[in-house]
């Protein structure tokens, strides 16, 4: 796999959007995963999508500086008319671009899926299905990568594979991941950011690379920390 | 088909009682096997005229069709051309086509034209209405991914609108095909001296009721005919792209 281009070092959103989360900077480390935890309906996906450059339905005053940014929503999206290889290829094929085969073979087999190419969504599991949209977030290359609950639909152990999986694959890139999972955050979070309609609060994050161990004392230490944040 | 067969028996039966309560003479109200007995031996003349409806239908519907799609189409791309025409596209729905009949054969004479025009205009409207609802309501993240890829209008339409808009798609041209042989019939009951609908309005004249009654059941025939092979294939098509 190449070698991602960095992201810029400013990517962020500072601002407010009345009613529903008073001034607020969010800014994303460089090359790093930034866990954006919080209650629902406090306005997670708000700032994901003014990321994305996504419309919001919300009246948000204040600036965005984002990079051009590949998506994961927690509906993976994907095409139900399109294989599983032309799904992973989509971004080529909506701007016109030839996809580099090889390249979309390595990222299938990446996400262990070689041997499904030319299956429908249809015909594959949700676990499955999130793979596919995971392929296909890589496949866009790009520095800015925005996943928005991506392993919620996951039961306990393809979660923890899947989980792993993404974040060796995205090394490098600068990565905004939503997520309601304390658990998912300690291992895969190089930051941690606590969601209210007040702010955001920075919580220390274990040492070590990501994606921790699951059961390593610090990581269930800061499991036990963030669920205490979120349920005060 | 074992639920229709005994749908057909059981319309047959109920058909037979009410000749036979109502006491009705064949020439007001004949019975299954009088009408059974005249579609046999008239089989040529029917089947001729049903020859005529047929490819009347077939011709309409598939001008109809592509009527309808190329308006959604246009409505779709062209925010401006949608919003004026998607007003007059429910107005169109609240006519009374079958009323425009007479008119159409006073342009366009007594040939095919009248017949395929009446069809063409039965058949348009709710294929324009299905595809272009459907292209208007994309799925939601879909739209997203495709905007964040940086998809343009073009291949959005193409690449993303338009495949989602199938199944919608699909449900006009079963519609379509239901009213197809409908709006045949009506223009050829209106002018013209050859068709099922011609052969209809002059075995009434002759009071020749069971001739009637015949050609209606071949008229009923064509289209299931035709629907069950429209469905059939629009099945397969959907199926073939995940839906
Ligand atoms: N299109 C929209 N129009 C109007 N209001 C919206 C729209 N989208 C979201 N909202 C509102 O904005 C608020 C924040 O929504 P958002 O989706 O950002 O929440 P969230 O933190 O991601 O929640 P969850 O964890 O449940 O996904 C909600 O109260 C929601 O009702
Ligand atoms: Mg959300």
């Amino acid at each position: 796999m190449t070698r991602p281009t960095p992201a810029p070092a400013s990517v962020g959103v500072s601002g407010e959007a009345p009613g529903l989360f008073g001034p607020l900077a969010l800014r994303l480390a460089q090359g790093r995963v930034t866990c954006l935890l919080g209650a629902s309906g406090v306005g997670k996906s708000t700032l994901l999508r003014l990321l994305a450059g996504l419309p919001t339905g919300v009246d948000f005053r204040g600036t965005v500086d984002s990079a051009p940014a590949a998506l994961m929503g927690q509906d993976p999206g994907l095409f139900s008319w399109l294989t599983v290889a032309q799904n992973v290829a989509l971004g080529a094929r909506l701007r016109g671009e030839r996809a580099d085969p090889a390249r979309i073979a390595a990222l299938i087999d990446a996400v262990e899926l070689t041997g499904l190419e030319t299956r429908l969504p249809a015909n594959l599991s949700g676990g499955q299905r999130q793979r596919v949209a995971l392929a296909r977030t890589l496949a866009e290359d790009r520095p800015l990568v925005l996943l928005d609950e991506p392993f919620s639909a996951l039961d306990a152990r393809l979660r923890l594979m899947t989980g792993d999986m993404a974040v060796r694959l995205l090394k490098g890139r600068t990565v905004l991941m939503v997520t309601h999972d304390p658990a998912e955050a300690a291992r895969l979070g190089d930051r941690f950011l606590v969601m209210t309609p007040a702010g955001l609060a920075e919580i220390d994050a274990p040492p070590g690379e990501v994606p921790r161990r699951h059961d390593a004392p610090e990581v269930l230490a800061a499991q036990a920390g963030l669920t205490e944040r979120l349920i005060a | 088909m074992i639920r229709g067969v005994i749908g057909v028996l059981a319309a047959v039966a109920l058909w037979q009682a009410a000749v036979w309560l109502t006491g009705l003479p064949p020439y007001l109200l004949p019975g299954p096997a009088k009408v059974a007995q005249t579609l046999a031996a008239s089989r040529a003349e029917i089947a001729q005229a049903a020859l005529f409806t047929a490819a009347e239908t077939l011709v309409g519907l598939v001008l109809g069709a592509g009527l309808g799609i190329a308006l959604a189409l246009a409505m779709a791309a062209w925010r401006p051309v949608g919003r004026a025409l998607s007003p007059a596209l429910i107005v169109s729905q609240t006519i009374p086509v079958f009323a425009l009949a007479p008119i159409l054969t006073l342009w366009l004479g007594f040939g095919l034209a009248p017949k395929i025009a009446m069809v063409v205009l039965i058949v348009f409207v709710p294929v324009a209405q299905a595809l272009y609802d459907g292209l208007m309501a994309p799925p939601a993240a879909q739209m997203d991914v495709a905007r964040v890829m940086g998809a343009g209008r073009w291949a959005m339409l193409r690449h993303l609108r338009l495949p989602a808009a199938l199944p919608r798609l699909a449900s006009g041209l079963r519609l379509g095909a239901i009213y197809a042989p409908v709006g045949a019939v009506i223009g050829e009951w209106v002018g013209g001296a050859r068709g099922l609908g011609a052969l209809m309005i002059q075995a009434n004249g002759r009071m020749k009721t069971d001739l009637m009654f015949a050609a209606l059941i071949v008229v009923v025939a064509l289209s299931l005919a035709l629907y069950a092979v429209i469905d059939a294939g629009l099945r397969r098509m959907l199926a073939r792209r995940g839906f």
